[in-house]
């Protein structure tokens, strides 16, 4: 493992950190392409140093940004509740303690609980893990992975055999290579979350594709 | 270079590299990122000037002295000294690299872009000093890049055997870098050689060795943004003495080793947690209390709709105008 001089002089971002501002951006960014579609309604709740810090730190606007869809290099993010507001998303800020919840969490921790222009809701929890980049550990009841550093298939489906089977094979038909694969569920023969990384980008026909699929119920695409 | 990439080496190894084919210590590490990421020599030239004109335009933007940071400790120091400069003790080219390492670190600190360098928290050093060099020595874009380059050799070294992370290795692992790769970048600026550009870098670190990291409040604002204009002067200085062909009696892959050794003797409380240091001061706790969240406030902040009842508090939208 090496380094490339990009990571030492680099990255360009908005400040004034990397895990408290830049990750909360890819949380935020995570979450919204997960809800796969303009959030209209967040309710975010802070964990550890993102609760005490965020104002200092405008976790709390790198958080809104990246439900916005700006990335941690958007100069917009400093602007992005007045910005929220505008565009029509409500956003709440509480303080809950998570850990009593869902047991221990990083320190930089969110949960964020969306809903959709068309009604779709989601509940994600994502932890900002160092030099600005981030993880998503949770999806609804689902324990989940997703980093957004690789193309990933997420679905949400019934947990009956097959349905791996088919997910496979249609990113194996268009010539997709799985990098990685996570399979939870809530219990046996209940719904299950797959996240899938792959190697090659994932066009949005894969997500049609495996949404035609019998049993799944929800397909989205995450891309890097 | 014998493994495809920058791991393992040591900045003797580079050094030697580049005075055996002749060429600058920037040049060597351009060759070995273009092998170790597969971009063309084209393509990481133009990817470090976009770094350096987003640095240039850093300075500009800190220097209107109209920032106030998120926190609300820091903002205007930067204006200050460049105004002050011209009637300063030591100098209009260390005072120049100060404020301009203010004006980055402010415009960090209100949400401004900067090119982390090598960390968000450190990222005023390299710009105050590059540009004030440059200015200088009257060199070109293309120089300044190459430039940024040397600095990278000297920050690629020090993350590999030592890191340069505030939690790891406290402030000297951060602005002690800084100043360690902006003063490589001076004296390469400057004409100087490579050994001389490792010796001013491990000068640099030298004079920081032990630096702790305490910010109050936890946030990159008090001490970090005056602390980014002092790394900025370090640098200066012992890019000087390195081009006055003074060199470090310990050499500079030691001195690296050394700051890692002393990173890691850093007791928790002096590496980013803000429990020791000025942010255990009265001051320090009592804006801590002021600035951060009151967890024993569960109530909730609403943005973006009308109060309702007794359910939160709502907060105007807000932003830095």
């Amino acid at each position: 493992m090496g380094t490339s001089i990009f990571e030492i002089i680099g990255p360009i971002m908005i400040g004034p950190s990397s895990s408290h501002t830049a990750g909360a951006v890819k949380i935020g960014r995570l979450a919204r392409a997960i809800l796969a579609e303009k959030p209209v309604d967040a309710k975010i709740d802070l964990h550890g140093s993102f609760a005490r810090t965020y104002k200092g730190h405008g976790t709390d606007r790198a958080l809104v940004g990246g439900l916005l869809g700006f990335g941690p290099d958007d100069e917009r993010l400093r602007d992005s509740l007045r910005l929220a507001h505008e565009a029509g998303l409500q956003v709440i800020f509480q303080f809950p303690d998570l850990e009593a919840e869902l047991g221990p969490l990083h320190p930089n921790t969110a949960r964020l609980t969306l809903k959709g222009q068309n009604g779709l809701t989601v509940r994600i929890v994502g932890s900002s893990i160092g030099g600005g980049r981030a993880v998503v550990t949770r999806i609804d009841d689902f324990e989940a992975r997703i980093t957004g550093e690789y193309p990933a298939l997420v679905t949400l489906h019934r947990d009956k055999p097959g349905v791996i089977a088919a997910l496979t094979r249609i990113l194996a038909d268009a010539g997709i290579n799985i990098a990685g694969m996570t399979v939870s569920r809530t219990g046996r023969r209940g719904r299950a979350l797959a996240v899938i990384e792959t190697d090659e980008a994932i066009d949005s026909s894969i997500a049609d594709l495996a949404r035609a699929h019998q049993g799944v119920e929800r397909a989205i695409v995450i891309v890097p | 270079m014998t493994n495809g990439g920058f791991h393992p080496f040591t900045l003797s190894d580079l050094v030697n590299e580049a005075l055996s084919e002749g060429v600058s210590l920037g040049e060597i590490a351009l060759r070995h990122e273009c092998e170790f990421s597969g971009i063309s020599r084209l393509e990481a030239v133009r990817r470090m000037q976009a770094n350096l004109d987003v640095m240039r335009s850093a300075v500009q933007q800190g220097l209107s002295g109209r920032l106030r940071s998120a926190g609300g400790l820091v903002g205007g120091d930067a204006a200050k000294v460049e105004e002050y400069k011209s009637r300063g003790l030591s100098g209009d080219h260390i005072l120049s690299a100060a404020s301009r390492a203010l004006a980055v670190s402010e415009v960090n600190a209100s949400m401004g872009l900067i090119v982390a360098s090598p960390t968000a928290g450190s990222c005023g050093v390299i710009p105050g000093v590059l540009l004030t060099v440059a200015e200088r020595v009257g060199a070109d874009d293309e120089a300044t890049v190459m430039a940024l380059f040397a600095a990278g050799a000297v920050g690629i070294v020090a993350a590999s055997r030592a890191g340069i992370s505030g939690a790891e290795g406290g402030c000297q692992a951060e602005c002690g870098v800084a100043a360690a790769m902006a003063a490589a970048s001076a004296v390469q600026l400057a004409g100087g050689d490579p050994e001389a550009a490792a010796h001013a870098a491990a000068m640099s670190l030298k004079a920081l060795l032990g630096l702790v990291c305490d910010p109050v409040a936890g946030l990159v604002e008090v001490p970090c943004v005056k602390r980014n204009a002092f790394s900025a002067a370090i640098a200066m200085i012992a890019a000087d003495m390195a081009l006055a062909g003074v060199r470090s009696v310990i050499p500079p892959d030691e001195v690296i080793d050394a700051m890692g050794a002393v990173g890691r003797m850093l007791p928790v409380a002096l590496r980013e947690t803000a429990e020791g240091g000025l942010a255990a001061t009265p001051t320090g706790k009592s804006l801590s209390a002021r600035i951060c969240h009151n967890l024993g406030d569960l109530s909730g902040i609403t943005i973006g709709r009308e109060e309702r009842g007794d359910s939160g508090k709502t907060r105007e939208p807000e932003g830095l105008s």
